[in-house]
């Protein structure tokens, strides 16, 4: 069969309209110099993880070399530093998102956490049988399945908004489903299987009409554009610090203050109690009161590496790059037969996540004829069944870009699909 | 520094062989069976393929198999062979049969004197661990199937997972 060249990549020319340097970029990222199946690594798979560059590799080194200790415990120096690095990535977090205050920033270990957090803390208080949970049908597991668990234990109904042909959502039938019985509404920031940019502002203006909280998963949000919770009038935030450069073990919940203050903790243990008798216990001030046992110290403090790696690209870069990069991607699919994308045509208006099928060549069987090429993508149901149900497959092959791709890597994508296709074609 | 397994002198062309192709391109075993024994689904929830298995028995005996997979190659080829294979097999041949498939998975030889037909065009699955369930999806369905013997036991709802074992 027919191979995709593996020579080196020649510079792309560099342009002046391009958003990032990405040659420079590269040479930041220590794994886009090895090679898979002896061709060079081409990383597509961003929106499952991220890779690291070496500045958070690093500072997760460092810490453990010079400033490791337990935090919020030792009168000691070494404590002293720990905590104070540990708290420094709360404040880079809090700048980040536009958080008025670092007291509604929690660390959790993953959005999946997060999403946990806000359903068992404020669910579980706030929901009897009747009440409504909506969500759309575009979502992750990860904000199903919580609800799903937080429904069966209270007797709230969940609801699902529906999607268009296009598959953005469909906001006229979506919003209508936000009544007086509505009290929580969770919708994903950005699609991981779609690409889909959801219209939260709208979203939550109606859901504050009727009452309802609003929780954003944005897990592909965050990464990937500016997202500011004080542009947005939402109640919840979560993300991922392993899908935006960061160490994996590191998620964020942004909560209101007064919702947060109200809610009863999540876990119990050491550092979220003000004090302990044989009695009873009283809790610690946010955000601390989320935060029960040793968290993830040192990846919490390399996590800090990551946003400012991503504050001195500039998010309005990465977002303006991923547009470009998706653009080129949609534009060279379209050359492939019997190809079908599952998201909007539009460049501008969605993420750098493809997802597509191949006529006649299984996912998973692309998956494996890529990986022979080195290039990595993903491919499966994404962890959105529902999702996967209306789209009327089981599986899809899902490409994703972040700042350290480029044309090279669109091109050697494409090279290995028609590879892929006169494979099984001959 | 480890890399991790990296198969290296493996070729695709041993992994997608054309008999693997054929079976994928034409799956046996479509066709409606009229009587069904013993029903069963199986899914692989790493990777969403599924399949619906359908068997008329008589005594010890495999008459017929109907069986659909919705998946990528491997598995399509996999049950297609199947299919092909267990008409006419006792229980126990077809249960040892399976077994000695999912041997030639985990990387040891077919057991001598087992007659697995196409099977062998499977072989360089073992190389690709991360493929190994596909093939095995159909296998570990009839196992499951033929333990739990429908004639004496409802499966209506069950389901085998190729997640639910680690052998
Ligand atoms: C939209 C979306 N939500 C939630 C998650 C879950 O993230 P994590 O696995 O980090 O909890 C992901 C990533 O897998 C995602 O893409």
């Amino acid at each position: 069969m027919a191979t995709v060249s593996t020579k080196l990549r020649d510079p792309i020319v560099p342009d002046k309209r391009e958003a990032l340097d990405v040659q420079r970029i590269r040479d930041d990222f220590p794994v886009l110099k090895r090679t898979i199946n002896d061709k060079p690594l081409v990383y597509l798979d961003s929106a499952a993880t991220t890779q690291k560059p070496k500045q958070v590799i690093d500072a997760i080194a460092d810490n453990y070399r010079h400033n490791y200790a337990n935090v919020h415990r030792g009168v000691y120096t070494l404590s002293a530093e720990a905590t104070d690095l540990y708290e420094g990535t709360r404040s880079a977090v809090a700048t980040l998102i536009g958080a008025p205050s670092t007291k509604e920033i929690i660390f959790t270990r993953n959005t999946t956490e997060s999403i946990n957090l806000v359903a068992y803390s404020w669910g579980l208080s706030n929901l009897k049988s009747g009440d409504e949970i909506l969500l759309t049908e575009m979502e992750h597991h990860s904000n199903l399945v919580p609800w799903y668990m937080i429904a069966k234990r209270t007797g709230a109904i969940v609801r699902h908004m529906p999607l268009r042909a296009d598959y953005t959502l469909d906001l006229t039938a979506g919003l209508d489903m936000i009544n007086p019985q509505t009290k929580i509404v969770s919708v994903s920031h950005t699609s991981n299987v779609l690409g889909v940019i959801n219209p939260i502002a709208e979203i939550a203006e109606r859901a504050r009409k009727h009452g309802a909280i609003v929780v954003v998963d944005a897990a592909q949000g965050v990464p990937h554009s500016k997202v500011d919770v004080s542009q947005m009038d939402i109640d919840f935030l979560a993300f991922s610090a392993h899908k935006m450069l960061g160490p994996s073990g590191v998620g964020v919940l942004y909560g209101r203050e007064e919702l947060l203050e109200a809610m009863e903790p999540f876990m119990g243990g050491g550092d979220m109690i003000s004090s302990v008798t044989l009695d009873g216990a009283t809790w610690n001030e946010l955000p601390w009161k989320f935060e029960a046992g040793t968290p993830n110290i040192a990846d919490v403090i390399g996590f800090r590496a990551a946003i400012e790696y991503l504050e001195k690209l500039g998010m309005d870069n990465v977002r303006k790059h991923e547009i470009e990069l998706t653009e080129y991607a949609l534009e060279r699919m379209k050359e492939v037969k019997d190809f079908t994308i599952f998201g909007p045509q539009d460049a501008e208006s969605r993420a750098g996540v493809i997802s597509f099928v191949q006529e006649g060549v299984h996912p998973h069987d692309l998956a494996t004829i890529l990986d022979r090429e080195g290039i990595a993508i993903r491919a499966g149901h994404h962890c959105a069944q529902p999702l996967m149900e209306i789209l009327g497959q089981t599986a899809t092959a899902r490409a994703s870009f972040y700042v350290h791709n480029d044309r090279h890597d669109v091109d050697a994508l494409m090279a290995g699909l028609s590879c892929a296709g006169r494979f099984f074609g001959r | 520094m480890v890399d991790s397994k990296q198969n290296k002198d493996v070729q695709l062309n041993d992994l997608y062989r054309d008999t693997v192709l054929d079976h994928f391109r034409s799956p046996r075993g479509t066709k409606p069976i009229d009587r069904v024994d013993i029903r069963r689904e199986g899914n692989n929830p790493l990777c969403g393929d599924k399949l619906e298995m359908s068997i008329k028995m008589s005594d010890d005996t495999i008459e017929d198999i109907e069986v659909h997979c919705k998946g990528c190659a491997i598995s399509v080829a996999s049950t297609s062979m199947l299919a092909e294979l267990v008409p006419g097999m006792k229980k126990d041949d077809a249960l040892k049969l399976a077994e000695g498939f999912k041997q030639m998975m985990h990387g040891q030889p077919a057991p001598e004197g087992l007659d697995i037909g196409d099977l062998d065009s499977l072989e360089g699955v073992k190389d690709f661990p991360v493929r190994v369930k596909c093939a095995l999806l159909a296998w570990m369905t009839i196992i499951d199937a033929l333990r739990a013997d429908a004639r004496d036991d409802d499966q209506t709802g069950a389901m085998t997972s190729t997640e639910d074992k680690q052998d």
